[in-house]
């Protein structure tokens, strides 16, 4: 594990108070697609909201690129360079496909090129015709392209990628997985949560299951999908 | 009625609403942007008003330049555009996360503070300002005489629209603006600084409040009671044109505009029922107003915490309520003073009680609870002194007036929720406080009406405070029984989720509406007692402050307990009797006060003791650490 680029130990997290993390380990080097998986409920949102800053971490530490920015507010978060993509597509569908990669632009590291529109609508040519539309006028997984598109915006070294294929069908999920590879590509370290092991074995290099608020059992995704017991006893429902 | 006559009404119809637009459309950017109803925004309106009567004529003195007026005025909207920040960056950002009901009292802390810091700046005279140079004459249409002004007020409403319009789409800041109305968290998860973007949105806000009041002044003198009488016209412009849209500000404020430019010629006195009865048609048809969007509730909370698991009273609640009790019977072995505070502390103890009947039991957030306050009193008052009748059915009237406009009110009110059920409260409060203040001769306007005295036998203030006591000390202990029985707990059910109620056969409509008329009826019957007790009404018992008061009492007693209204209103009450004579500010006083409960605890009252409990723990962790540090040393 070479300098990794996101380093979390002994994450803490929760709502009012039911407790949903306790003391997750993760890191994610540079560069790497890993998959955050586990059954529902097991914590993969909270997980990546509490690194984000969404929900402010109870206990542990989060380094990111050699920072340690648990507690920070999610916009120093952003601008420091980790891009966040919700679940459920939160897109703003009042504003339109261009404004909304407009929110998320932030300027490049000095040294790399910098994401711009017409950069993202040759990786997702679907958005390209529907830069003026609204976004509340688009379907399901052209928002979640849009989701990822203007996370991108960013800049970002490292971005968490939250159940990009739920509820998509099954071409959208394609995509989703060409646009992860992309970006792994474009030398961004993804962690992504997921449920669904075969999106996970296409597009990641490493697994994490996490069950009740802890990291259960690491590998590569390789040895997961040999191994019939783990699978069983954290994943298959 | 000629056409051109006609002409001239739509005319200066049009001109008001270019003059409302202005104003409102600052408070439902702020709104859509922060989410705070931000009540203060009148007071920005009044500052501009007042910084404009001071710099204008100073400009003018150089040139009578149209120029140099608008230059002045523009300025005006400028200063206090910095003075919104200030209040951003010193109270708002502090409060974002807290309920919505804190932040509602919060930015009435600053109108209070306002309101006073204008009277020591500016003094109690009504200030005239200059007229615009080259604006002064009259135009010509047809046979009628048309003031410049006011025609040039027309094209300023579509030209702030439209600039708002080009910053709203092609700026930066104007999508960040839009994409934070909608997600708030999600715009910062995009490395978006929320705190510039808020703090921009209120400088905007402020300065179109203050370029509404600049504006003003050449046909109004810029006075210390503008500052409410704007926020309510604001409000009912945002609500039907639907909280957070431009669009629907402007729309809104032409139909006000039109409405008064012509009702004047109807009910020349009260053309506010208009007005009322055009808000009531929209929320009715858009419960959102004309261009609004439902709110999406998530993790928005209007309340801290009710009341949860009503239980009859223990050992020591009895004992402290038959202390109460006592103390009430034994004051009139004191003084005659100690009576007459003791009737006011039981009246509002009563109006308290009613009002947490729906905040701390219902989760409505009435914020004109003093409007059912004041028609009670005046229902009482009007029977006694216009219709003759004794003391015993001017009482038996007073719920009857207060559970009534309730009930007419609570219609409409009850099909909303959250903070746009707090603004339509307050609405319907200040359109009932304009009516009693407008309509001179039944209510008898500002002054009131006097000689509301009790009946013969109930004249001595002793007879009259155990009067008093009895009515109150019934009606609160009804009222709690209501809450134990378990048409109180539906109410509960419906407050903790509304769907749910729904989901299970709980007409939750109905059931709020039914609250809503019995919490009036009690409060009106506190303002008939309290009609009696003062032998006089006026219209400030249907004001703004005094529904704040009594919120106030409410949170101070702790809107969780059940009782605790009752506590609140005595010691608020004690404290107010106590400190007012002492000091010429009150209301700085006052308002401070609210602000610092609100940075303070912002948890309520009850959360105080949590916090305490914390900051205890962490003291003591300190200490525990510096110890065993200690231990390790050679």
């Amino acid at each position: 594990m070479a300098d990794p680029v996101l380093q979390v130990a002994g994450l803490r997290a929760g709502y009012g108070l039911a407790e949903v993390l306790f003391g997750v380990e993760l890191h994610l080097s540079r560069g790497e697609v890993a998959a955050l998986m586990g059954r529902n409920g097991a914590g993969k949102s909270t997980t990546l909201k509490a690194i984000m800053g969404l929900l402010p971490p109870r206990g542990g530490s989060v380094r990111f690129a050699g920072e340690e920015i648990a507690g920070w507010a999610p916009f120093r978060i952003a601008r420091r360079g980790l891009g966040y993509v919700p679940e459920d597509r939160r897109v703003f569908t009042e504003l339109t496909v261009a404004e909304n990669l407009e929110v998320g632009r932030r300027p490049a590291p000095p040294g790399h090129p910098a994401w711009t529109p017409e950069r993202l609508f040759e990786v997702f040519p679907n958005l390209a015709e529907m830069r003026h539309r609204r976004a509340a006028a688009m379907s399901g997984g052209e928002q979640q392209m849009l989701t990822i598109a203007r996370t991108l915006m960013g800049n970002p070294e490292a971005v968490l990628l939250d159940e990009p294929s739920e509820g998509l069908a099954p071409v959208i999920v394609e995509l989703m997985a060409e646009a992860v590879l992309r970006m792994k590509q474009e030398g961004i370290a993804v962690l992504v949560s997921e449920q669904n092991l075969d999106f996970a074995a296409a597009v990641a290099d490493r697994a994490l299951i996490l069950e009740k608020g802890t990291v259960r059992w690491q590998g590569s995704i390789a040895a997961l999908e040999a191994d019939e017991d783990v699978r069983r006893a954290y994943l298959t429902v | 009625m000629e056409w051109d006559f006609l002409l001239v009404q739509a005319l200066s119809g049009l001109a008001s609403a270019s003059s409302l637009f202005v104003m409102a459309s600052g408070l439902t950017i702020v709104f859509g942007v922060t989410r705070i109803v931000n009540f203060a925004h009148g007071s920005f309106y009044m500052l501009g008003a007042y910084v404009a009567v001071t710099i204008v004529p100073w400009l003018l003195e150089f040139d009578r330049s149209p120029w140099l007026f608008f230059a002045g005025v523009l300025a005006s909207a400028l200063a206090v555009g910095a003075l919104g920040v200030v209040m951003e960056v010193m109270l708002l950002r502090r409060i974002y996360r807290v309920p919505e009901l804190f932040q509602l009292l919060a930015t009435f802390g600053v109108v209070l503070i306002v309101q006073d810091l204008v009277l020591l700046a500016w003094g109690p005279v009504d200030i005239p300002g200059p007229r615009a140079p080259g604006l002064r004459h009259g135009v010509y249409i047809f046979d009628q005489r048309f003031p410049a002004y006011e025609l040039f007020l027309i094209f300023v409403g579509p030209a702030v629209l439209a600039l708002l319009w080009l910053l709203m789409r092609h700026t930066r800041f104007g999508v960040l603006i839009r994409a934070a109305t909608q997600d708030r968290e999600m715009v910062g998860a995009l490395g978006v600084n929320q705190a510039m973007l808020f703090t921009g949105t209120l400088f905007l806000g402020a300065a179109l409040a203050g370029l509404g009041g600049a504006l003003q002044i050449p046909r109004i003198s810029a006075n210390p009671q503008m500052d409410l009488s704007v926020i309510t016209d604001a409000f009912v412009v945002t609500v039907i044109g639907g909280m957070g849209s431009v669009p629907g500000a402007f729309l809104a404020a032409l139909l006000i505009g039109q409405l008064q430019a012509f009702g004047v010629l109807v009910f020349p006195k009260i053309t506010l029922v208009l007005v009322f009865l055009l808000m009531a048609a929209v929320l009715v048809v858009k419960p959102w107003g004309l261009l609004g969007k439902p709110e999406t509730a998530a993790g928005r909370t209007v309340l801290p915490e009710g009341i949860l698991d009503p239980r009859p009273l223990d050992l020591a609640g009895k004992v402290l309520a038959a202390l109460a009790l006592a103390a009430v019977l034994a004051l009139p072995l004191l003084d005659a003073y100690a009576v007459k505070v003791g009737t006011e502390v039981l009246v509002l103890a009563l109006a308290a009680f009613s009002l947490n009947f729906l905040v701390g039991n219902g989760g409505i957030v009435s914020f004109g609870h003093a409007a059912y306050f004041g028609l009670g009193a005046y229902g009482a008052g009007l029977l006694v002194t216009k219709a003759g009748l004794p003391m015993e059915p001017a009482l038996v009237a007073a719920p009857v007036a207060g559970g009534a406009f309730a009930a007419l009110f609570g219609f409409f009110v009850v099909r909303l929720s959250g903070i746009y059920l707090a603004m339509l409260t307050l609405a319907f409060a200040q359109i009932a406080y304009a009516v009693v203040f407008q309509w001179v001769e039944v209510t008898g306007g500002d002054n009131g009406l006097v000689g509301v005295w009790p009946s013969r036998w109930a004249a001595s203030r002793e007879v009259y405070h155990y009067l008093t006591a009895a009515v109150t000390v019934a009606a609160i202990i009804l009222l709690r029984r209501v809450i134990h029985a378990p048409f109180g707990a539906t109410l509960r059910a419906a407050r903790d989720s509304a769907p749910r109620a729904d989901a299970i056969g709980v007409d939750v409509r109905r059931h709020r509406w039914l609250g809503f008329t019995l919490a009036g009826a009690a409060a009106g019957l506190a303002g008939g007692l309290y009609a009696f007790s003062k032998g006089s009404i006026d219209p400030t018992l249907l004001g703004i402050p005094l529904s704040v008061d009594f919120l106030s009492m409410i949170l101070l007693g702790g809107i969780q307990s059940v009782l605790g209204a009752v506590a609140g209103a005595t010691v608020f009450h004690a404290v107010k009797d106590f400190f007012m004579p002492l000091t010429d500010h009150w209301r700085l006083f006052l308002g401070l006060s609210i602000i610092a409960m609100v940075l303070v605890f912002p948890r309520g009252l009850a959360g105080a003791w949590t916090e305490l409990q914390r900051f205890y723990a962490r003291v003591h962790r300190l200490f525990t650490a510096l110890r065993k540090w200690a231990e390790r040393q050679p």
